[in-house]
């Protein structure tokens, strides 16, 4: 490998329940596309209940950009069509026919064709908004020139799906996929792979892109870092940036004609009682995951990591870009004198508990909050779990303030929420800081629109 | 513990919003927390958090503090009794500083706390945990045989003026335990200095001058030998005397981390660099003790290792850190050195540094936002 960048800072959390190296094929026949996974999206609905769908039929357009197109990852019928508080708009869920008919995009070889042409092909058969942007971390702006385009090869977050072993075999799709991104920027193409992992030939011997090798505790997965190590974002500029996994949906469609939303997800946590990778499409539902396979005991359902993820409901449904189900306890219970006790079986990055001495000690971890929420009195928590260079602490407070301008002067284009995702953990006052960030980049957004 | 969780449970309704005694919610969270941490969980963000809280964090501090107060106490009595030439053993000793020290740390957490649940359930808060470990640093900043009501007016001064005023806990500019004692110093000098003070109960005859008192009226040949000073078996302050105990609570800190390392070194190199200047110097006999002398003399250490670095008031920023550490050291000595009405500099020269800590901090993040703007402009020039 030619250039290793070493991430010093940052924190790995052992946890229980790793998955399994196998591949199991799901048995389900509901998936659902949730119009909220997508941030800064309105959608406008274009289908009704009861219509039926093919895979690739939109389903919804954004209110704003309605080139963006949403899709049906599978064949069947739409059997409902979920709405909460204020009638927004929260699942579309569909009934899978079993029969993967799939309209036909038309075959095409992307190296051939010029920009426009595989953009609007992105565009029409909804596999566009795999593509995301930095900053603000939106779907991208088909109307942008990209400075440069990420791919994190390795996921970094604790119990995380192993790429490696999840697209064992997808090599020519990669490839095409690659060859697509090379003609939507002028810049680089960076493919950045852990340097820590045995050398994967699918990303190794990838054809038109900037290796790039990286090494250190999680976030060094995390696009963010990766992007801020090699090219950080300035003012005005824009990233794009996607998931292995999406750019091999993206290399389907150019091989196969169709939109072909496979997904290897790996179930994940303490609570799980056979931990493994799962085949199934885009937005299949979790019951069909965890049926006799979940502890008995209270638990929460994360699509996602226990860092970034959302929390979703035994009825619910598993993210647009979600890799991954995570299963752990709930912390609903009281515990007597918790914070005076030793505690050898508590996780923190501080000294103060004897674990520390435990460096490998893997932990079952629950969403107990451990503390009520203070002020921010501590300072020096966030730099150490924190690898850019940006005042973490500052950048919060300007957030809250709404102070814009500090806020652009401090770096908020260079984040996003996942990047702070460990401040939240270790901070001392218990504040919700994903929240926060995420607050700061909308405002941002609506700022500079 | 399940009778007490049913308990506390039971009573939990009557201190809710249309509850009995809804005015005392405050109170009862507080005390509820106290034995039991909550049963709340995560609703937005990462799902799992950090075992660590405002409460592990304050009550590791108090662990820290207990080597000093130990060894404070046992000096209260060391002290009254050699003053009178008579020796005992550990206990009595123990049981003299104990019956001094014990009221004042009472007095400091009743009128301290109490102010704090009343500011609480008026603005509707949780009681904030800070001032667990500023209750006990006043009575360790205080002489001997400081009036009671002198430790209530000032823990009342720093709680309120101190803190409460710009918001409370973690709003506070000045360090609140400095706060108190800066307010008895100026408001009761005769109280808080000369060498009167430093014994409790002391007997005429004896001379109870402190090191930086006799350094200041020139009698450098009178201070103890520096290692008795090490130790602390001198007069001074109830927690301030031994650097030997003060470096074991240091330990404490730096290994868990909760202490900034960073600041406790740098204002010891501080106060050393100050020390060998006027070494070099050597002006007068003053400038010529050695310069570790300053830092096992007087409240240099106490200061040093749980003043200086409480993070609300302290410089927050890595690299400010260090200057402000490091500028404690050298105005202390300075201070010391050079101003003829103050014996000890290092209250004076913490608090003058918590005032500039936000200046600090402040040059510290613009010279991060330069390299951005200036990343950025490169960028510019190239494409064009």
């Amino acid at each position: 490998m030619s250039n290793v960048i070493k991430i010093k800072k940052g924190l790995n959390i052992n946890l229980i329940g790793e998955a399994e190296k196998t591949i199991k094929q799901l048995s389900t026949d509901q998936f659902a596309i949730k119009p909220t996974d997508f941030i800064g999206v309105f959608p406008k609905l274009l289908i009704q209940e009861g219509d039926l769908v093919e895979a690739g039929s939109p389903l919804f357009v954004d209110k704003y950009r309605e080139n963006i197109l949403f899709t049906s990852p599978v064949s069947g019928k739409v059997r409902e069509i979920k709405r909460g508080a204020k009638r927004v708009l929260l699942e579309i869920r569909i009934e899978a026919d079993g029969k993967n008919n799939a309209i036909d995009f038309g075959a095409a070889e992307p190296l051939q064709l010029n920009r426009a042409e595989v953009i609007e092909k992105l565009l029409k058969s909804g596999v566009w908004p795999f593509i995301r942007q930095r900053p603000y971390s939106v779907i991208a702006n088909p109307a942008d020139q990209p400075k440069a385009i990420f791919i994190s090869t390795f996921d970094s977050a604790p119990l995380a799906p192993d790429n490696d072993f999840a697209l064992k075999g997808s090599e020519k799709a990669f490839q095409k996929g690659i060859d697509v991104l090379a003609k939507l920027t002028q810049g680089k193409v960076h493919l950045n792979v852990n340097a820590k992992a045995p050398a994967t030939p699918l990303f190794t011997n990838a054809k038109g892109v900037q290796l790039n090798a990286f090494e250190g505790p999680h976030p060094a997965g995390n696009v963010g870092v990766q992007i801020n190590k090699i090219d950080p974002i300035n003012k005005g500029e824009v990233v794009w940036y996607l998931t292995p996994q999406d750019l091999v949906v993206i290399g389907k469609l150019f091989l196969t004609v169709k939109y072909d939303a496979e997904r290897i997800i790996a179930l994940t946590g303490s609570e799980v009682l056979k931990p493994a990778y799962y085949k199934t499409k885009v937005g299949a539902n979790l019951e069909s995951f965890i049926k006799n396979n979940v502890s008995e005991i209270e638990k929460r359902y994360i699509s996602g990591n226990v860092l970034t993820g959302t929390k979703i409901e035994l009825d619910g449904f598993v993210g647009f870009y979600a890799t991954q189900i995570t299963v752990i306890k709930e912390g609903n219970y009281y515990e007597f004198f918790g914070w005076a006790l030793p505690g050898f079986d508590k996780f923190s990055m501080s000294k103060s508990f004897p674990t520390y001495l435990f460096k490998n000690k893997k932990f079952a971890l629950d969403t107990n909050l451990h503390g009520g929420e203070r002020a921010l009195v501590m300072t020096g928590e966030f730099e150490k779990v924190f690898p850019f260079d940006i005042y973490p602490l500052q950048l919060l407070k300007a957030i809250m303030i709404e102070d814009i301008d500090l806020m652009e002067n401090l770096g908020i284009y260079e984040v996003d929420e996942e990047d702070f995702a460990l401040c939240e953990v270790v901070d001392t006052s218990k504040t919700n800081i994903q929240e926060v960030v995420r607050k700061g980049l909308d405002l941002m957004r609506k700022e500079m629109s | 513990m399940k009778f007490l969780r049913d308990f506390l449970d039971k009573q939990k309704p009557h201190f809710v919003k249309g509850g009995r005694f809804e005015k005392l919610h405050s109170t009862f969270d507080a005390f509820e927390t106290f034995l039991f941490v909550p049963d709340k969980t995560t609703h937005s963000g990462a799902h799992i958090r950090d075992a660590i809280d405002m409460k592990r964090t304050m009550i590791i501090v108090v662990i820290a503090l207990i080597f000093p107060l130990i060894f404070g106490i046992w000096n209260v009595g060391y002290q009254h009794y050699l003053s009178q030439g008579m020796a005992y053993d550990f206990w009595p000793m123990f049981g003299f500083g104990l019956l001094k020290v014990l009221p004042v740390i009472v007095v400091s957490y009743v009128v301290g706390l109490g102010i704090e649940f009343a500011f609480a359930q008026s603005r509707h808060h949780e009681v904030n945990e800070g001032f667990l470990v500023s209750g006990m640093l006043i009575p360790m900043v205080m002489p001997p045989d400081v009036p009671l009501w002198m430790v209530a007016l000032a823990t009342a001064f720093a709680v309120i003026i101190g803190k409460e005023v710009f918001g409370g806990t973690g709003m506070n500019i000045l360090n609140p335990a400095l706060t108190a004692r800066a307010f008895l110093f100026f408001a009761y000098p005769s109280e808080m200095s000369g060498d009167k003070v430093w014994i409790a109960e002391k007997a005429d005859a004896f001379s109870g001058a402190t090191p930086l008192g006799h350094l200041m009226v020139n009698e450098s040949d009178k201070i103890p030998s520096a290692w008795d000073m090490f130790l602390g078996v001198i007069p001074g302050s109830i927690g301030e005397t031994s650097t030997l105990a003060i470096a074991l609570g240091a330990l404490v800190l730096i290994i868990t981390g909760i202490g900034s390392f960073r600041i406790m070194l740098s204002v010891v190199l501080g106060g050393l660099s100050m020390g060998w200047l006027f070494n070099l110097w050597g002006a007068n006999a003053y400038m010529d003790i050695p310069a570790y002398y300053h830092l096992i003399m007087g409240g240099f250490a106490f200061g040093a290792v749980y003043m200086a670095t409480d993070p609300v008031s302290a410089a927050q920023t890595a690299r400010g850190k260090i200057f402000y550490g490091f500028l404690i050291g050298m105005i202390a000595v300075l201070i010391r050195v050079f101003n003829p009405a103050y014996p000890e500099g290092m209250m004076l020269s913490i608090l003058l540094m918590n005032v500039f800590a936000p200046l600090i901090d402040h040059y510290v993040v613009q010279s991060n936002i330069k390299k951005r703007l200036r990343r950025a402009k490169v960028k510019v020039a190239v494409k064009s």
